[in-house]
């Protein structure tokens, strides 16, 4: 079991996102932005940062890099691909997921543990879910407003195409409260908060039990394990 | 484009130099004073070229030679035992001291200040302060693993403030988190005295292994000295020594801005290009361009190496090609490092930096002579001595007097001004309480430090709003560090030896009670202009207070910085000496966190509380009051009570620790309430009796030496036991309560016997609106 990580100019979050992969207990093969070969993975994380600076537009310019061509397209034939924040931007430039992700309506950066509701668990990366279960990872942007026009929206909401939503307040004027997307065919999944954070106690957000314990996010990468070996 | 400087015609050479004595300069207008002018041509034999005049009057200013601040910080080299060096790898003098933390493992550490230009352009003097500080931890090898910032603004209800807190907040999220490193806390305060010169310093950690280390220097002739990095352009040219040398004078002549502009994206490529090269063994000595760029990056590679160099820096990529030789030598652009590269590793040096797309130009090579020789387009326009240039600047012995008015202030005691107390009016103390917990300083800080990422690298185990932040540096093992800064200019207006101290200590208290045991100092003297006798009085105080405090903890400073000329007009800020203390945990997840976590554990209270409310919180939020003498500190105590906390963390009794400071135990008790959401019932009587004082005292009261612990009841004896034997005063007053549910805390209550029963939600709500009412 292969878990690409893509590292762009301007990552921040790889390493993380390579360690929620290797204690979810899958390998971590690095994808380098401008090597188009996937090396045989099973999977790919985007992780969170600032590719390429945030120029032009918030994963705009990774969009184009010879990695992501590569993933679009077995993205397109069914490999699963979680975008985190940054990821979740690339995903949405690269046109594998609707909508736009703009400035936070309050103007600033903001960085706190966030509560969101699992809206749908048929996806490679929330199979380990239960549906509608209630979630506490860390959230830490400054352009995650989701928009979409009226007619994208009411799809998502149709099909069921909203994997995440924000409770207990919308911390970035989101339409929808949508924290969260999928592909109609469930092996794509993008959102603006960070399960890579949440994977390991003592460095997590706080839970009921015990400061810094929460692991919420691990089950992202259980599921695309579980996911990948019942293909 | 302004063609007008034709690079040959117009250049003044060594040659011209040599034939024209006579020629007119502006050593004036560049800082220079006449006898340090008259020294650089005793040095040459001639006058100096404009470009060695650039070189020389921007390195020998005050911010890059320490001209002034010197003689003093010797001591802080001269006071330490053998004992105190054990740990230490790289003391001061580096770009920034190494401290052995065992395993293999080395941290540094520094902080450093960028206050001027964050007057001037809030939000790139803020980015550029912790790009500057992460750039001096990633040349000495290390990875950088965390930042924190110590910021200091004018009073919160003049206008201009709402202009440098947005600015200067933006600044550090725009670049800090666009770097990937997690913001772990820092101090927030708000004093009218820095209205027209706000504080804003960075400190920034990194960790490597022992053989990563890398220093400063270029020591082996034909290696190459490579720009790698951004490009050179106009901005900060002159910074340096326009903006950190002069005070901000209303009626003087307008200065021509000159803060530097950061791109956090560059800086982000350059560390890990960097630690490519690092690993790879590519570079034989690195230096970060900062203040003084190529001037001070050329000078001080060849004096620290004891060697020379030759540079045609007309190599130099430029954003912008009109640029003058003397602005390309003076420039201050950001996100660039110079590497000495022997030969033999050029071609893997250039595959990586071209693996991370990053420019490089070779300008020249190390030579076997003690020269730095710069030519431009073949012309020879720098030939001095590089030590000279870097190291041989200007000692100033400044004259020292005491000030005037200190003994009115210091006679002016909250009992001599006869200041209120309400001991006896249990709604009026209720209502203090809130009105100093709330109050700007007091008020909770998460409006500033959520707009910072906490999380990133996925290390952090402590952050604000506890009392140290605290990193994890080796996976495999749980090894980490704690850091806590603090400076209490009050304090340091009053007394600045004990102010010195008492940052010390309040510093070095709380890396205690996260749980490490503390190791390392670092320090950022802010202070206002040398040329005032009582001002240079306040630092020979604070400095001698702080190497005198270090002695006595055992514990040495590693590195620092020192910002003069904070002051407007004739009017000086508060002295304000930030101490940082690091200290190092063998597992991080022995952490101890700074509120009670569980309902039905005993709140002791460490420690022994005087009537010391001169400089207090209580007396300037209540009575807007400052005289008197600050708090005395005792250092053996806070030593003692350190060891106990160590001891106590290692035998897992601490279920939360927090150390009482600003605000006293009223502001300990209320956050630790607040951490968690988790009530408290505590009384006070049996402290007042104990240490004779009145209930004012025994909530506000600022002694040293106190933290507030919360202990499992199963652990109790154990724990009292351990106080009694090392004699620590330990005093049960009170036992935690139930923990709030839900966004309200509906069910919390912090009942304070004879004061009042606040419901934990109001204290809250109150507690958060603050800064956000002021700012947000």
């Amino acid at each position: 079991m292969k878990i690409g990580v893509v590292t762009f100019p301007g990552t921040l979050d790889d390493r993380d996102a390579a360690r929620a992969v290797r204690i979810a207990g899958a390998e971590v093969v690095p994808l380098w932005h401008a090597d188009a070969n996937l090396h045989k993975v099973d999977a790919v994380v985007l992780p969170g940062g600032f590719s390429y600076g945030d120029y032009l537009r918030c994963g705009a310019i990774a969009a184009q890099a010879p990695v992501t061509q590569a993933i679009v397209k077995a993205a397109n034939g069914g490999l699963p691909v979680l975008g985190i924040c940054n990821g979740f931007q690339v995903l949405v430039e690269s046109h594998l997921l609707p909508g736009g992700l703009i400035r936070n309506e309050h103007q600033h950066f903001i960085c706190r543990d966030q509560k969101l509701r699992v809206e749908n668990v048929d996806t490679a990366w929330t199979n380990a879910f239960e549906l509608n279960q209630e979630i506490t990872i860390p959230l830490k942007n400054g352009e995650g407003g989701y928009i979409a026009d009226a007619e994208t929206l009411k799809r998502l909401e149709g099909e069921g195409l909203v994997a995440f939503r924000y409770i207990d307040g919308n911390p970035n004027g989101s339409l929808n409260d949508i924290a969260g997307l999928r592909n109609e065919r469930g092996n794509v999944v993008g959102l603006m908060p960070h399960p890579e954070h949440a994977v390991e106690p003592g460095f997590g957000p706080d839970s009921a039990n015990a400061m810094r314990s929460g692991i919420d996010g691990l089950k992202f990468f259980e599921s695309v394990i579980k996911a990948v070996v019942n293909a | 484009m302004s063609t007008s400087v034709n690079p040959v015609t117009n250049l003044d050479t060594v040659a011209l130099a040599a034939t024209t004595p006579e020629k007119h300069q502006p050593w004036k207008e560049l800082g220079l004073k006449e006898d340090e002018y008259n020294r650089i041509k005793e040095i040459l034999g001639r006058r100096p070229t404009s470009s060695e005049l650039a070189m020389y009057s921007v390195m020998w200013s005050e911010h890059c030679s320490y001209k002034s601040s010197k003689i003093y910080l010797r001591q802080f080299g001269e006071k330490v035992t053998d004992e105190m060096k054990k740990h230490l790898m790289v003391g001061m003098g580096e770009n920034a001291g190494v401290v052995d933390i065992g395993e293999g493992w080395a941290v540094t550490f520094k902080v450093e200040s960028h206050n001027h230009p964050s007057y001037i352009e809030p939000f790139q003097g803020a980015a550029t302060g912790v790009g500057g500080i992460v750039r001096d931890i990633l040349t000495m090898g290390a990875r950088p693993i965390a930042v924190m910032d110590q910021l200091r603004f004018g009073a919160v209800d003049n206008p201009d403030t709402a202009r440098v807190v947005h600015g200067v907040v933006s600044g550090i999220s725009f670049y800090g988190n666009c770097l990937g490193l997690p913001n772990i806390g820092g101090e927030t305060v708000f004093d009218k005295v820095y209205q027209g010169n706000p504080l804003v310093n960075a400190l920034s950690v990194g960790a490597l292994r022992h053989e990563d280390l890398k220093l400063a220097k270029a020591s082996n002739p034909g290696d190459l000295v490579i720009l790698f990095g951004a490009r050179t352009g106009a901005d900060g040219i002159g910074g340096v020594s326009v903006l950190a040398s002069e005070t901000f004078d209303s009626t003087g002549p307008a200065k021509r801005p000159a803060v530097q502009v950061g791109d956090p994206f560059a800086e982000k490529v350059l560390i890990e290009c960097c630690l490519e090269l690092y690993h790879a063994g590519v570079v034989a000595g690195i230096q970060d361009l900062g203040g003084a760029g190529i001037s001070c990056a050329t000078s001080e590679l060849a004096s620290n190496g004891g060697a020379g160099m030759r540079v045609d820096l007309e190599k130099v990529l430029k954003r912008d090609e009109s640029l003058t030789p003397e602005e390309i030598l003076m420039s201050e652009s950001q996100e660039r490092m110079m590497g000495i590269v022997p030969k033999k590793s050029l071609k893997a040096f250039i595959a990586l930096v071209e693996k991370w797309e990053v420019e490089y130009s070779i300008l020249g090579e190390v030579i076997n002579e003690d020269r730095l020789y710069i030519n431009w387009h073949g012309e020879e326009i720098v030939n001095v001595p590089p030590r000279t240039v870097a190291h041989d600047g200007p000692v100033y012995h400044r004259p020292v007097a005491y000030p005037a008015w200190i003994d009115g202030l210091n006679a002016n005691s909250v009992n001599a001004a006869g200041l209120a107390r309400s001991n006896d009016n249990a709604t009026e103390i209720a209502a203090q309480l809130v009105q100093v917990t709330t109050s700007p300083n007091q008020a909770d800080k998460s409006w500033i430090t959520d707009q910072y990422d906490h999380y990133v690298g996925g290390n952090t185990a402590l952050a604000q709003p506890d009392d140290s932040g605290m990193v994890r540096v080796s996976e495999e093992t749980g090894l980490g560090v704690a850091i806590a800064t603090d400076a209490n200019g009050r304090y340091g207006q009053l007394d600045p030896y004990a102010g010195a101290k008492l940052a010390l200590a309040e510093a070095y208290r709380n890396v205690a009670a996260s749980g490490a045991s503390p190791m390392a100092v670092t320090n950022c003297l802010n202070f206002g202009s040398p040329e005032n006798p009582e001002v240079m009085w306040q630092f020979q105080q604070a400095t001698a207070g702080l190497a005198d405090g270090c002695l006595e903890l055992g514990i040495p400073v590693t590195g620092g910085n020192v910002s003069f000329y904070n002051q407007t007009g004739d009017v000086a800020i508060h002295p304000t000496p930030v101490v940082g203390v690091l200290g190092v945990i063998d597992d991080v997840a022995r952490r101890i966190p700074s509120g009670w976590q569980d309902e039905g554990n005993n709140i002791y209270l460490l420690g022994t509380t005087r009537d010391e409310l001169d400089g207090s919180v209580w007396s300037e939020v209540i009575h807007d009051h400052l005289g008197g003498k600050p708090p005395v500190v005792d250092l053996a105590g806070e030593k003692a009570l350190a060891d106990l906390l160590h001891g106590a963390s290692l035998q897992g009794l601490l279920a939360s620790a927090h150390d009482l400071s600003e605000g006293g135990l009223a502001q300990a008790v209320v956050e630790s309430s607040l951490r968690f959401g988790v009530g408290a019932r505590i009384w006070l009587g049996e402290l007042m009796e104990r240490d004779g004082v009145d209930l004012t005292a025994a909530l506000f009261s600022e002694s040293t030496g106190r933290v507030l612990v919360s202990v499992g009841r199963e652990d109790d004896v154990k724990f009292v036991g351990l106080c009694e034997a090392r004699g620590i005063p330990v005093l049960r007053i009170g036992v935690t309560d139930v923990k709030g549910q839900g966004a309200n805390l509906d069910g919390a209550v912090l009942a304070i016997k004879d004061v009042a029963d606040f419901n934990l939600g109001d204290l809250r709500a109150g507690w958060k609106a603050t800064i956000p009412d002021l700012f947000g």
